[in-house]
């Protein structure tokens, strides 16, 4: 059997993985985005309980390995009475996992703003909600977006665990396929591929295009 | 199903996870070893004079950076025997690991090695050093500083990636919790005490790894905010 006839009758099956892949990937960035800032402004307040729960809940999450912290979710949660679809537990161990190192690069962010802006604000009696809101945030993101773009790639790669709690995304679909034909070259070639040439040429072009902006919009970027 | 926490369970399966423990351990070890050597063949792939092997070497680097690991599992797996090479799990798990960090070590060296001025590199010329005496003596005492903390990163980051290898059948510390908890139908204990025992370990390493970052930066005189 070539190659040809291969994708002919397992291509579909393949996309249909990718769509999965896709979702995954949308939504634990979009949960992962929420709590690395939540996090990662909880890491620089001044209150120390607060900072406290943050340390805690990234030490926790970075300190165990998502493949761990996925089948917890998905395997042990039940035993506490919650039961979580497989997708949504995929979902949201990627999110937390990601979303503890995405907090550190938030954190890191907000103090690498040049000090005489803390100090400006200061001196114009902003309060520290407003100095946060206008003079900080909006200056973080030229520098967290290089790190975090690395991150997200790292994510596309990390949707790849959620096949093992058994939800039917790429990697799912090609292990399907490979232990029907045994056809393993072809079948997990083809999904490597996949995963390439979305993080190549769709995942890091969209999230240069977002550097790019950044950088312009605080006035940094070539035009 | 109730969530009660089983004591006596969590002794009768203790001793096992630990033993499994020691798979994890050395396979980290083992991995990481051979990494840091596909890092440097990595490294001179990139810093050969020849364009068209540095082209080769920076797209194989963009492709095993940037698929999942886990296929890449698989793939090595399944595919090797195909062409009639028959490994063990735990080779097939080495070799991937080592091919996919050495990977990112390769991208650490050559941060590193950037790292040190230029002036460095004309002094030497300007000496009339040989190119292996410049690396030995002048750049590498000063590039290995600079790579040490990257290269603790990604001894937690194999660490913590080794878990993937019971997939394939590699009997580490997960794979041993997989069985347990089938074998009882109980997952909440071995799952947990997985949990735990990643994090008595990489806790403790990642902050010596931070803690040596901030002695070589110190070291080198750039302080940190």
């Amino acid at each position: 059997m070539n190659y040809f006839s291969f994708l002919a009758e397992h291509g579909s099956t393949l996309l249909l993985g990718t769509v999965t892949t896709l979702k995954v990937l949308i939504c634990a960035t979009i949960l992962y985005v929420i709590i690395s800032i939540i996090f990662g402004l909880m890491r620089v307040s001044n209150n120390s309980a607060i900072q406290g729960i943050a340390t805690v809940y990234i030490e926790f999450f970075r300190g165990t390995s998502l493949l761990v912290q996925l089948f917890w979710f998905y395997y042990v949660l039940p035993f506490f009475g919650i039961s979580l679809e497989a997708f949504t537990a995929g979902v949201v161990a990627i999110g937390m996992n990601f979303g503890a190192y995405g907090a550190e690069i938030v954190r890191g962010g907000i103090l690498a703003v040049p000090k005489g802006q803390w100090e400006g604000a200061h001196a114009l009696n902003f309060s520290p909600f407003k100095r946060m809101k206008n003079i900080i945030i909006p200056q973080i993101f030229p520098i967290i977006l290089p790190p975090v773009a690395n991150l997200t790639v790292e994510l596309l790669k990390a949707t790849a665990l959620v096949a093992l709690v058994t939800v039917v995304d790429l990697t799912f679909e090609a292990k399907q396929i490979n232990a029907i034909t045994w056809l393993s070259a072809q079948c997990f070639g083809t999904a490597l591929l996949i995963y390439y040439i979305i993080s190549r040429f769709f995942l890091v072009p969209f999230l240069r295009w977002l550097e790019v902006l950044a950088a312009r919009k605080v006035g940094r970027g070539k035009i | 199903m109730n969530a009660e926490w089983k004591w006596d369970f969590t002794f009768q399966i203790l001793p096992q996870m630990l033993w499994a423990t020691l798979n994890t351990i050395m396979a980290a070890g083992i991995g990481y070893a051979i990494a840091t050597i596909v890092g440097l063949l990595f490294l001179l792939g990139q810093r050969t004079p020849i364009k068209i092997v540095n082209m080769i070497n920076r797209e194989i680097v963009e492709f095993i950076r940037s698929t999942p690991l886990l296929i890449q599992l698989f793939f090595v797996y399944f595919v090797l025997p195909q062409f009639g090479i028959t490994l063990s799990a735990w080779v097939c798990g080495m070799i991937t690991i080592g091919l996919h960090f050495g990977t990112y070590l390769s991208e650490v060296y050559r941060g590193a090695l950037e790292g040190v001025p230029k002036t460095q590199w004309e002094a030497c010329r300007a000496l009339n050093f040989t190119n292996f005496y410049t690396y030995r003596r002048i750049v590498l005492p000063q590039a290995f500083p600079i790579a040490i903390p990257g290269m603790g990163n990604y001894l937690v980051g194999i660490f913590k990636d080794t878990p993937l290898l019971s997939t394939i059948g590699v009997a580490e510390l997960f794979h041993a919790a997989t069985a347990v908890g089938g074998y009882h139908y109980r997952y909440l204990e071995p799952y947990t005490i997985v949990g735990i025992i990643f994090l008595i370990l990489s806790v403790p390493a990642a902050m010596g790894i931070r803690k040596l970052e901030k002695s070589v930066n110190k070291a080198q005189g750039k302080v940190k905010y």
